[in-house]
């Protein structure tokens, strides 16, 4: 069970500049931690986020073992047009998880 | 690391002569009971005020999606017979542990889950620990937030209660120490550069930076009597469950914060 | 890991590059003013290169007494304006003493409206953290906090 956290504002003045919180389920497992039997457990991390907006990219960010667990990510975007925003987090083991929220600029 | 850490800071206790003087059974004046919230710093209690931040919400929304999914032979979602949890839920996780008469003896939420699927859905239990019994047993107990604590007020819990009790004031392990010794007589003083707590179990399921992960109560007791070095109970033994139904009746009035984060 | 790595260096390696050839930087490298471990100097170089790098505009928000090194907040902002001339291009974080010196790099722009971006971090031990802005016109600004960890990021397992 995969799950994401989105928090876009549903509404917001054009030109505003809204604050985008995400939050993906993902146990960022270092590739650092050793089991009771001394074998290395692999590192299975979420190393890349995107974020567009109507198909442009507006955020990137390069994740690394450093990152917690279940990563949370804020950043901002300004309130252009209303549309859609797309969320995609990749990672070790083909990991791949999308979401999008909706938002109407007046 | 931690481990030693405990153990090295308990030899230290032990040579003061505070772990070794009698037994006080200090129980915690009402007025000074707090929430392990309040002894967070500001950074993790904003965790855990925003739903939007607060890693915990994560299992709670899958918890959602469980409730809604049919399981099990009969074919049935939970949700099927008690509807929408916000509203048939709202209240239950406060008064857990509680008496089930089939067996007996006080169950937990999550065993309660687990004998729901068994009785009504014909499902098979959910593994203790496992993310999707996690989920379940967030996504109810978030419907209590807010909702003051009243487990333990059924008279026939009375004997397991005291047995809780017992359990939470004797001396064992290698380490010689009850829960009371620091729960209770020594709360607000700090272990190893952390705040010694209350005990007070106001926010399980919850999100633990040092697990990364949602964990139950059971779990932070089998850690905690881990860490005075004794043999941990399995879990879903009774002696947990009575440990759980004390430590929620000791709680009695405290709102729930379900999902809690601590650090 | 692998992969990552390459494509991430060839990628940096790139753009320092790129930056030489505009001569949007000085050739004089100065060095930085506190001695810092040889693993965090290279990954530093690895994103700027040989060029300059002045304190100031960056901003680390990282409590100073961190309740548990497995979940660290962590906020960076950068006081620049986000127009399409004058932006902030990326961020780049760094530590000192985990097992790795990267913790995260973060691409913006101009329709990000603010250069602030925050996320929870693993710190493994006592240690400075350091902050890397690039602009739009190549320049590159610090700032590093230290951090005090006492419980360090080491997970316990289920038990």
């Amino acid at each position: 069970m995969v799950s994401a956290l989105i928090n876009v504002p549903a509404k917001a003045k054009r030109g505003e500049i809204i604050e985008i919180k995400t939050l993906m389920s993902h146990v960022m497992e270092t590739g650092y931690r050793h089991t009771a039997d001394g074998e290395v457990v692999p590192r299975n991390i979420i190393t890349g986020f995107a974020c567009r907006y109507n198909g442009v990219e507006i955020f990137r960010a390069d994740l690394f073992p450093a990152i917690a667990a279940n990563p949370f990510i804020t950043f901002s975007a300004v309130a252009t047009e209303s549309g859609k925003f797309d969320f995609e987090w990749i990672g070790d083991n083909g990991f791949a998880e999308t979401a999008s929220a909706s938002i109407s600029v007046e | 690391m931690k481990a030693a850490g405990t153990i090295a800071v308990a030899a230290l206790l032990i040579a003061a002569d505070i772990a070794a003087s009698p037994l006080s059974a200090t129980e915690i004046p009402q007025g000074e009971r707090r929430s392990g919230y309040s002894f967070m710093s500001p950074d993790t209690k904003a965790m855990q005020n925003d739903d939007t931040a607060n890693p915990g919400m994560l299992w709670v929304r899958d918890g959602e999606v469980q409730w809604n999914t049919r399981s099990g032979a009969a074919g049935k979602a939970c949700a099927d017979c008690h509807n929408d949890a916000r509203a048939s839920m709202t209240g239950v996780a406060a008064r857990y542990p509680a008496f089930d008469r089939e067996l007996g003896r006080p169950v937990n939420l999550e065993q309660r889950i687990n004998l729901c699927r068994a009785r009504h859905q014909q499902a098979t239990a959910l593994p203790y620990e496992s993310r999707e019994l996690l989920a379940l047993t967030a996504f109810v107990a978030q419907q209590s937030r807010g909702v003051g604590i009243e487990a333990g007020t059924d008279p026939q819990l009375e004997p397991f209660i005291a047995r809780g009790r017992e359990l939470f004031m004797q001396r064992q392990g290698q380490l010689n120490l009850g829960c009371t010794n620091c729960h209770d007589d020594n709360w607000d003083k700090r272990l190893a550069g952390s705040a010694i707590t209350q005990a007070q179990p106001t926010g399980y399921p919850l999100y633990r930076l040092e697990w990364q992960s949602l964990g139950s109560l059971q779990r932070r007791l089998r850690s905690c009597i881990t860490g005075i070095r004794a043999q941990p109970y399995d879990y879903g033994a009774p002696e947990l469950v009575e440990l759980e139904l004390y430590l929620m009746s000791r709680a009695q009035g405290m709102p729930i914060e379900t999902p809690a984060v601590r650090p | 890991m692998r992969e990552q790595d390459k494509s991430t260096r060839r990628k940096f390696l790139g753009l320092a590059g790129g930056a030489a050839v505009l001569g949007a930087v000085p050739i004089v490298t100065l060095r930085p003013s506190e001695a810092t471990p040889a693993m965090l100097a290279a990954a530093i170089r690895n994103v700027v290169g040989e060029a300059v790098v002045r304190t100031g505009k960056i901003k680390l928000d990282v409590p100073p007494l961190v309740e548990n090194g497995n979940t660290v907040p962590m906020t960076v902002s950068v006081s620049n304006p986000m127009t399409p001339d004058d932006y902030v291009k990326s961020i780049h974080v760094f530590n000192e003493k985990n097992p790795q010196p990267n913790i995260g790099n973060f691409y913006l722009g101009p329709r990000a409206g603010r250069a602030q971006v925050s996320t929870r971090i693993r710190l493994a031990d006592s240690q400075k953290i350091v902050a890397i802005a690039r602009l739009s016109d190549d320049s590159f600004w610090s700032a590093s906090v230290d951090v005090v960890v006492t419980l360090a990021a080491c997970t316990e397992e289920v038990i």
